[in-house]
């Protein structure tokens, strides 16, 4: 089983066509990774459907780094 | 008969009868599965009934229920597979003076005609989007964009499907998806049998071809921005009036 980290990195080089050396802890998804608005959005979707969460508008907002990503997860996450 | 839309899967709001059903039957016959929905579930079965042999279902939605929608599409993905063409046809008339009409004469119309758009398109675009394709086609009205006395409210909800369907353009066309708005002019429906003689008259001195339009003639304007031959056609409003207007 892989570790959160490594599932939210490949989510996020799926989703955004960026270099796994390109994902670090503290890339940001618009600033370092490329992603517009509507990436974004696709991004929390998928990261929905990976850990079978639902993350809330105002909540999707705040996530705007990788370890944001991961942080969220692991506090919100079922499994 | 070549099947353009084999593989697609439809949801076309409305179908019971007029426009929805040429709609139905046209996307059915060029390969698409469609799914026809009414208000009722006898209407539902009726669907059901007349599209069997053509691969087509039908289910039981109101358009202005946002939780029957989401409902419905979860369970069409689940069932058929994601939708990929969205056919946003179900509407309604409440004709009044502006006068004389009420406010819930207007939001009515409003909440069946214009904001079911945002709902059912809404529900659909997730899948839409992980599929990197799709097709949202409104069907709107002449009306949307010329006026016409006694439709204020039924205007207005046209003319905002044209915006509404320009603005997701512009939002997901990077995704593939394509989403454009089919306006038809006099069409000989129950809808426009409703209209007074006097309105019937006047509409149809205006119209270049001199005759009525007919249910197939959307249809197959549908099925066109719905075929691959459209995929570079978006935000765009397709009339088909016979010349009654021209943009």
């Amino acid at each position: 089983m892989s570790t959160i980290e490594e599932r939210v990195k490949k989510i996020v080089i799926e989703q955004l066509g960026v270099k796994e050396d390109q994902v670090t802890a503290n890339a940001s998804f618009v600033d370092d990774l490329g992603a517009d608005s509507l990436d974004t959005v696709e991004l929390v979707m998928a990261l929905e459907e990976e850990f079978e969460t639902e993350i809330p508008d105002e909540e999707a907002e705040k996530i705007t780094t990788v370890q944001q990503a991961v942080d969220y997860i692991k506090a919100h996450s079922k499994d | 008969m070549t099947q353009p839309l084999a593989g697609e899967i439809a949801l076309v709001t409305g179908a019971s009868r007029g426009i929805g059903a040429a709609i139905a039957d046209t996307l059915a016959q060029a390969g698409a599965t469609v799914i026809g929905t009414a208000t009722s579930d006898a209407g539902a079965a009726a669907i059901g009934e007349r599209m069997a042999a053509a691969g087509g279902h039908g289910r039981r939605l109101d358009v202005t229920d946002p939780a029957a929608v989401e409902n419905l599409v979860d369970e069409i993905g689940k069932t058929f597979g994601a939708i990929s063409v969205l056919v946003n046809n179900a509407g309604i008339t409440r004709d009044q003076l502006l006068m004389r009409m009420k406010e819930e004469d207007f939001n009515v119309i409003i909440d069946t005609n214009l904001t079911s758009v945002f709902r059912t398109s809404k529900a659909v675009l997730r899948g839409m989007m992980k599929a990197r394709k799709g097709r949202i086609i409104s069907i709107a009205s002449v009306v949307g964009v010329t006026g016409n006395p006694g439709q204020a409210n039924y205007a207005a909800a046209k003319a905002g499907i044209i915006a509404f369907s320009k603005s997701l353009a512009r939002e997901i066309g990077s995704r593939g998806i394509t989403v454009n708005v089919v306006a038809p002019g006099f069409i000989d429906t129950d809808m426009t049998r409703a209209l007074s003689s006097e309105q019937r008259e006047g509409l149809m001195g205006q119209i270049a071809l001199g005759r009525l339009g007919d249910a197939s003639d959307i249809a197959h304007a549908v099925a066109f921005l719905a075929s691959p031959q459209a995929a570079y056609i978006t935000g765009e409003t397709l009339h088909v009036n016979g010349g009654m207007y021209m943009p």
